[in-house]
């Protein structure tokens, strides 16, 4: 032991001398999970389990941080990023988010994916006042009860939104619809069907019928059946893949030809092609995007699109044409951009503000002219998208983008 | 009355597919005296191993009579390695076995090819047959269709063979039977292999409606014990008319009586499983069991 005290007083010297009494420098300000060259952020994402296919998210976001340190890192210091499997499980979420804050002292936790899952962390990590940034959810709750979550923040368009817009194409492009409605009967179904009604306004009464199913059914053959005879013709898919896939393909059976409008979370075209093969028509079907489809060939000479292609290239086991990789990439490129910013004041307080007050930037990887954008009074980021069309291969983009930011109150 | 018929005839379609479960559900019944918890995950996995051959380029029409003996050698296995061991313990012990595995299959099955849905191939096309008005799949018939087939045959076998009267009687009076020299804990096995391939037929059939993931079985199973039960769980021709009704049930209920909706029919399936076990617990088609005492 005698041995070690004179190199102790050495490094207290050294600290001493170091920090010059900490007169005259800059301080920098830092938080838990933030070292001279780290940064530590912590995910939890379903990588087995039911909706493993949103797996590979996380790998992409992990394959741009390693892009980002390659090339120095964000002010010098390295993204330290640990992912692990939830297996879409909340009573998973809950322990796993506690090991990351509690023994990996992560900074932040960044794009943890599923509703549920996400919600069932919030309130921890509120009161731990550990930033939950950009979850990977489109829950309308997780923007708009910012006020009341100051430490939450999601990243894409919310479903309500997504809603609103599709509200507004109809309004615009088919004002004489009839519109039938077919919805998943839980949150997630209720938050769509509530920005499409919000959405139309005085004129809900063009819904003409809304059928509900849940997820024990077996198909919805019974609900579109009734749809079908309440003579709507236009129809409203608020469902999951599964049964959005079974959906269309039960349409088709029964000879029916409605405008049908697909939900963001059902259009990746790897559904698309399950549907097709299944027997589904798919003709007059419209959806809303609002990140550049890999598959889409207008963007093979974009600058976005190459940067992308050379990012998810450092993941081995990402397909650069799944459309979740890009997503994993965007919302990536949106984290950066925020811990960039907040420069020298590297706390978990400045970083969440910035996230939920002051964000104002291009990216790349989503199409051109949306904003991502917050405000103290708006903490929504991204509520611009482009209504897509099938065009029997892939996604046709229509029109210009619409714009529904400052709709949800 | 076009949309009445046609919700008739879309639980007919549903009808058929927890009617073709159903059918394993009562042969294993016949076989051993309990319900296999694990049957429908049996089927899905024994679909995904048709999926394999298929997608190794295999031809269809081989893929699947491979398949089924596959299934056959897969459900003896399960009985000699995991039933077998067990056979004397107390029902309950068994019941609990069956969901166990049920577990396993199903975590097996992701482990291996995923979660993300599959298309499978049908021998059916995928159009509609318009029946002035009104429309049925060719698949769906097809599971109909198909589902009678395996009936007859299944009738055939335990009615009209020795082998079936050896093990329907190996079922009913194990002691009996084993004073008389039949080798009943393999004419167990046999009712497991043979319940295993019937399921690999079911989940053949409706994977190209349903899609293939290791969850496929798992929304019409509790339809199938419904159906089972409805029809009485000893008979094989109950199973098919059960499930039918069943789905026609369902269907009508969530279609007209409000406080349904989409929303509560598999309590419609539950409710019948409990209404039958309380008004007619042997169901349509069952005889009463008579016991001296």
């Amino acid at each position: 032991m005698g041995r070690k005290v004179p190199s102790l007083v050495a490094v207290a010297t050294f600290l001493l001398v170091a920090c010059g009494g900490g007169t005259g420098t800059p301080t920098t300000q830092t938080d838990v999970g933030i070292t001279a060259d780290s940064i530590s952020l912590g995910n939890t994402i379903a990588q087995s389990g039911a909706a493993a296919a949103y797996g590979t998210i996380g790998n992409a976001e992990l394959a741009y941080f390693n892009y980002i340190n390659g090339q120095g890192g964000v002010n010098g210091r390295k993204i330290n990023f640990k992912i692990l499997d939830d297996a879409y499980n909340p009573a998973q979420t809950v322990p796993l988010t506690k090991q990351l804050v509690e023994q990996d002292q992560v900074f932040a936790m960044f794009s943890g994916l599923g509703t549920q899952a996400q919600t069932s962390v919030r309130d921890y990590l509120n009161s731990k006042k550990v930033p939950q940034l950009f979850v990977a959810t489109g829950a309308t709750t997780f923007n708009k009860d910012h006020d009341t979550n100051q430490w939450t923040l999601g990243w894409q368009p919310p479903y309500q939104g997504e809603a609103r817009i599709y509200a507004a194409d109809v309004l615009k492009n088919h004002a004489g619809a009839k519109i039938g409605v077919l919805y998943q009967n839980d949150d997630y179904g209720l938050d769509y069907l509530k920005g499409l009604t919000d959405g139309l306004g005085s004129n809900a009464s063009m819904i003409v019928d809304k059928e509900s199913y849940d997820v024990t059914a077996a198909n919805t053959a019974a609900q579109l059946t009734k749809l079908q005879a309440s003579h709507a013709d236009t129809l409203f898919i608020f469902a999951t893949p599964g049964f959005t896939i079974k959906s269309l393909v039960t349409v088709t059976l029964l000879h029916w030809a409605p405008t049908i409008y697909l939900n963001s979370v059902s259009n990746p075209q790897v559904y698309m092609g399950l549907a097709k093969k299944a027997g589904a028509a798919l003709t007059n079907v419209t959806s809303v995007g609002y990140i550049k489809d890999p598959t889409d060939p207008q963007w093979a000479n974009d600058s976005g699109m190459q940067q992308y292609k050379t990012i998810i290239a450092g993941c081995s086991t990402c397909k650069p044409e799944d459309g979740f990789n890009i997503y994993g990439v965007a919302v990536a490129y949106t984290m950066v951009d925020v811990l960039k910013q907040a420069g020298t004041n590297m706390t978990r307080k400045n970083v969440t503000d910035i996230a939920a007050n002051k964000l104002n930037e291009t990216n790349p990887f989503l199409l051109p002219g949306i904003k991502v954008k917050t405000t103290s009074s708006d903490h929504f980021p991204i509520m611009q998208e482009q209504v897509i069309t099938w065009n029997g291969t892939g996604w046709t983009l229509q029109g210009s983008l619409i714009d529904e930011r400052g709709t949800i109150k | 009355m076009q949309e009445f018929l046609q919700q008739l005839v879309g639980g007919l379609a549903i009808g058929g597919i927890f009617a073709s479960l159903a059918l394993a559900l009562v042969l294993i019944y016949n076989a051993m005296g309990l319900v296999n918890f694990a049957q429908g995950e049996m089927a899905m996995l024994a679909t995904f191993v048709a999926y394999a051959l298929v997608s190794q380029g295999m031809s269809y029409w081989i893929a699947f009579p491979v398949t089924l003996v596959l299934a056959f050698a897969g459900g003896i296995g399960v009985q000699r390695l995991v039933i077998k061991p067990v056979e004397r313990a107390p029902i309950l012990t068994l019941v609990i076995i069956t969901l166990g595995l049920a577990t396993l299959v199903n975590g097996l099955a992701g482990f291996i090819w995923g979660y993300v849905p599959r298309s499978f191939p049908s021998p059916f096309s995928s159009e509609s047959v318009d029946l002035v008005g009104v429309f049925v799949s060719y698949r769906d018939l097809g599971v109909i269709a198909v589902s009678g087939i395996v009936l007859l045959a299944v009738y055939l076998l335990l009615q009209r063979t020795t082998v079936g009267l050896t093990l329907r009687a190996a079922a009913h009076h194990p002691e009996a039977s084993r004073l008389l020299g039949v080798h009943v804990s393999w004419m167990l096995a046999l009712g497991w292999g043979l319940a295993s391939a019937v399921g690999a037929v079911s989940g053949i059939m409706v994977a190209p409606i349903l899609l293939l993931e290791p969850n496929m079985m798992q929304s019409i199973i509790i339809y199938a014990f419904a159906a089972a039960v409805l029809g009485g769980i000893e008979s094989p021709p109950g199973a098919v008319v059960g499930g039918l009704i069943v789905g026609v049930t369902i269907n009508l209920a969530g279609a007209y009586l409000p406080f349904v909706g989409g929303d509560l029919q598999l309590a419609v399936g539950l409710a019948i499983i409990i209404g039958v076990l309380i008004l007619k617990p042997n169901g349509l088609f069952g005889r009463a069991a008579v016991r001296r005492v």
